[in-house]
């Protein structure tokens, strides 16, 4: 290849990827409305770019795919086809399709040719049914006439290497062809050779043309009579009937292996995905401008120390800068972390999609609403809470909304409503997903987690307590396992996850009113609110969401058990001490628990408390990753900077919970009795 | 070889040649001995500093660094090679090594005596290290080398920080 495509492929799959999307998004408004030529033509663009994109880089594959599709969007679009619900559906599993393929070749996987050929197949006998379908208005018969009357044609073009030399210009070619009819131009550039070899002079691309016109055989054959002899020329009319259309598309696709063989190999280095993101123009004019400021503070405050003698204006104005370049960092480290910040539509996207093909599964009326949709959070936060919303929605949907004749019954509109909400509150984003549902069934869940052995019978169960039961492990109420959801094991991954992200999940829920989830997340997993302890000569970091709270140490409430491990009573609680300078190895001075301080920490619902030297401050801290240079720790989390430049390492809470428990196996059962009444 | 005309082909040829086939390395000292990394590898050398001790890990991990942000792994080698332990003093230096493994490359310093030199030794003047039998593990010497009648112990320092007892860039920890 003369340029590396490589590095614009990786550009191409992300902006087809967002193409997809917005197809996806534009057929799913189609879907409920009549045609709307508007949409129609936001959905046919991005095919086009798509199908322009793919013949650019040789995928083939997909531009003859997205042929197809754009043919069925182009006859929506001129009014030739009524907008069915059934095309809408066809050109739905059509992105999916689509989706898949750019997936795999970016994976450089193999193809699933049977099922891109199957959907084709669909494709194009919808469009071979195109009399039977829709009015017939006496411009689409026109217009066929035209189309039998032998002016669709196929030419492939392979001019040979010194065809240039003769003087002939493939571009002057193709303005003529264009002057015959509608022109479509797929460039095949895989014979290009690498750029230390090419020869300039020479004509290394070849051409598939479509054209769709009036032209006649001896008209396509004049234009190109100029480079007869200089290339290989393939003229094949293409309105013999579809079946031979579908002959043509297959022997391009069978071909195709060997032509995409050589693209492929180019790609190899560059597998990975490279996690790119995208800027809006406005933040990062931002920080050119914050940029500019610190340029200016900094020429001012050099300015400054070539001053010979020192008085004290010039300690004012020293002072001056320092403050001026304490607020355009601080403002800068803002400003970028903003970058990372995307809004939260990005996972709110798909849910459209998700809420109608599910609800045309479960048969139920269901009306999506999404607000806050502008909320922006941390891109690896978005990554990572994808897949425990959709769980959650998935849920609402299989289990919170009932079927419309439920509805009717208990007095309620026969479609449900789910609402996905997103807004920050504090350091944190919140996103609430809301249905009108039944609500959960609080005697359902207690009777399955007594069966389950989650709870004894005869307790008596706050309704948080219960509804925090459906976030245990083996917990469905769903009557059946459906392929939705209802096997149980989701919702305590779902918490799991959130919980490894440094968040909680809330549920609340009414009878016959529908339920609440709330989910709240840090805005950011680069910076944390951090408790600085020390212990010896050592600074630790605990991570401030974890603490439930410190105490001063009372001599009486120590206990002991079977006189190795203590335990510390916290009002009606006993609570594990750990002993940090134990677990770590660390010397300290402070081997009694009255000289120091207990720190009750909570991971993963265990509580214990940590027995640390002394407090010392609360800060905002810098997440810096131990294993980019070194490994995972066990018990640590990572390490930052202090103001002072050196390392202090952030305590993992969940880790040093597991970490301690081979020596607090003894009090296991205490520590699980504890955090039943704790809990 | 006077004129131009006669710098044969095959002259420059055997330039390149050596220019290539000539490795740098750094040597550094450690209980007498020298020992001496590949130069490229070499990032930077710097006065020890207080590192941050890592709690659960080996004796022969000092710690980690702040270096301009980066987190960094500091490896006393006198304890890595089971020898005496030397207090630090001011010519105590940590040289910072870029380390490769098949993923990824790390950066990680290490605790020396001293640095010696930097020499330029030819390939084929790095001798294979005898077999010491069991008594010496020379799994990480790439070879040895003599300059000035000196003994040179080249380190192959990835396989190195790697492999065996010394590995300590397992990512996966059993939990």
């Amino acid at each position: 290849m003369a340029i590396d495509m490589s590095q614009f492929l990786g550009t191409f799959y992300e902006e087809s990827f967002e193409g997809l999307e917005i197809m996806e998004t534009e057929l799913l408004n189609l879907d409920s409305g009549t045609a709307d030529s508007e949409i129609i033509n936001t959905i046919f663009r991005a095919a086009h770019s798509i199908k322009g994109g793919s013949g650019t880089f040789g995928l083939n594959d997909v531009a003859n795919f997205t042929h197809v599709m754009e043919t069925l969007l182009d006859e929506m679009r001129d009014g030739r086809r009524e907008v069915t619900q059934e095309a809408v559906n066809l050109l739905l599993g059509s992105v999916d399709v689509l989706r898949d393929m750019l997936s795999s070749l970016r994976a450089e996987e193999d193809l699933d040719i049977e099922r891109v050929d199957d959907m084709k197949k669909k494709l194009d006998f919808l469009l071979e049914s195109s009399d039977s379908v829709g009015q017939t208005s006496p411009e689409k018969t026109a217009d066929e006439v035209r189309d039998t009357d032998g002016s669709e044609w196929k030419i492939t073009f392979r001019p040979f290497p010194g065809m240039l030399q003769t003087g002939n210009d493939p571009v002057r070619i193709f303005k003529e062809l264009e002057s015959l009819g509608r022109l479509e131009v797929l460039s095949d550039i895989s014979k290009l050779p690498s750029f230390e070899q090419l020869v300039p002079e020479d004509c290394h691309i070849s051409w598939e043309i479509n054209l769709k016109g009036n032209a006649s055989r001896d008209e396509i054959d004049e234009v190109f009579s100029w480079v007869e002899g200089d290339c290989e020329l393939e003229i094949i009319a293409v309105n013999s009937g579809a079946k031979d259309d579908e002959k043509e598309n297959k022997s391009v696709t069978t071909s195709l292996p060997a032509s995409s063989g050589k693209p492929e190999k180019h790609r190899k280095p560059k597998t990975s995905d490279s996690g790119s993101i995208r800027v809006s123009i406005d933040k990062i004019d931002d920080l050119i401008n914050m940029m500019g400021e610190l340029v200016i503070t900094q020429s001012m405050l050099s300015e400054l120390g070539g001053v010979e003698e020192f008085t004290t204006v010039h300690v004012e104005k020293l002072q001056d800068g320092l403050v001026q370049l304490e607020r355009n960092t601080r403002e800068m480290q803002e400003n970028i972390m903003r970058i990372r910040m995307l809004p939260i539509s990005f996972v709110f996207q798909r849910f459209p999609r998700l809420v109608h093909d599910l609800s045309e599964k479960l048969n139920k009326k269901i009306e999506l609403v999404m607000s806050g949709e502008q909320t922006e959070l941390d891109k690896t936060v978005m990554e990572k809470i994808g897949d425990p919303l959709v769980h959650l929605v998935r849920n609402s949907i299989d289990h919170g909304i009932e079927s419309p004749e439920k509805r009717k019954l208990s007095g309620k509109p026969e479609s449900g409503v789910i609402k996905l909400n997103a807004f920050h509150e504090g350091g944190n984003i919140v996103i609430e997903i809301i249905d009108d549902g039944a609500g959960l069934d609080r005697d359902k869940i207690i009777a399955k987690a007594v069966q389950n052995n989650i709870i004894n019978e005869d307790e008596t169960l706050t309704d948080e307590r219960v509804y925090e039961l459906i976030f245990s492990p083996g917990l469905s109420t769903a009557d059946k396992v459906s392929d939705v959801s209802g096997r149980g094991v989701g919702m305590d991954v779902v918490r799991r996850n959130i919980r490894d992200l440094g968040g909680t999940v809330e549920v609340s829920s009414e009878t016959n009113k529908g339920s609440i989830f709330t989910i709240r997340l840090p805005l950011t997993l680069a910076i944390m609110d951090g408790q600085s302890v020390s212990v010896g000569n050592e600074i630790y970091i605990i991570p401030l969401v974890s603490i439930v709270e410190s105490v001063q140490v009372m001599s009486d409430d120590i206990k002991g058990v079977a006189g190795k491990a203590s335990l510390y009573r916290l009002r009606d609680e006993y609570i594990p001490i750990v002993r940090l300078h134990d677990v770590f190895s660390v010397g300290t001075e402070c081997q009694e628990l009255e000289q120091g301080l207990l720190v009750v920490v909570e991971g993963e619902g265990i509580k214990i408390a940590l027995f640390i030297d002394d407090l010392l401050g609360q800060q905002q801290v810098v997440i810096k990753s131990l294993e980019t240079h070194y490994k995972k720790v066990k018990g640590i989390s990572g390490a930052t900077i202090l103001g002072d430049g050196t390392v202090a390492l952030i305590i993992d809470v969940a880790g040093l919970i597991r970490l301690s428990r081979t020596e607090l196996d003894v009090t296991k059962d205490v520590v699980d009795d504890g955090s039943e009444i704790a809990a | 070889m006077d004129s131009t005309q006669t710098l044969s082909t095959e002259h420059v040829n055997i330039d390149v040649g050596d220019m290539t086939d000539t490795d740098q390395f750094l040597t550094f000292m450690l209980a007498g001995e020298e020992y001496g990394v590949d130069i490229l590898r070499v990032q930077e050398i710097k006065g020890w500093d207080a590192a941050t001790t890592i709690p659960n890990t080996p004796e022969y991990l000092r710690g980690v660094i702040n270096l301009r942000g980066t987190i960094v792994p500091i490896i006393d080698m006198r304890i890595r090679f089971g020898l005496e332990k030397l207090d630090y003093g001011p010519l105590t230096v940590v040289i910072v090594l870029k380390v490769d493994n098949e993923e990824k490359s790390r950066v990680i310093g290490i605790v020396v005596d001293g640095v010696s030199d930097v020499y330029n030794v030819p390939e084929d003047e790095i001798k294979d290290s005898p077999d010491f039998g069991s008594s010496v593990d020379t799994e990480f010497v790439r070879g040895l080398a003599t300059i000035d009648k000196k003994m040179v112990i080249v380190l192959d320092i990835d396989h190195m920080f790697n492999s065996g007892d010394f590995e300590i860039m397992d990512s996966c920890v059993d939990e």
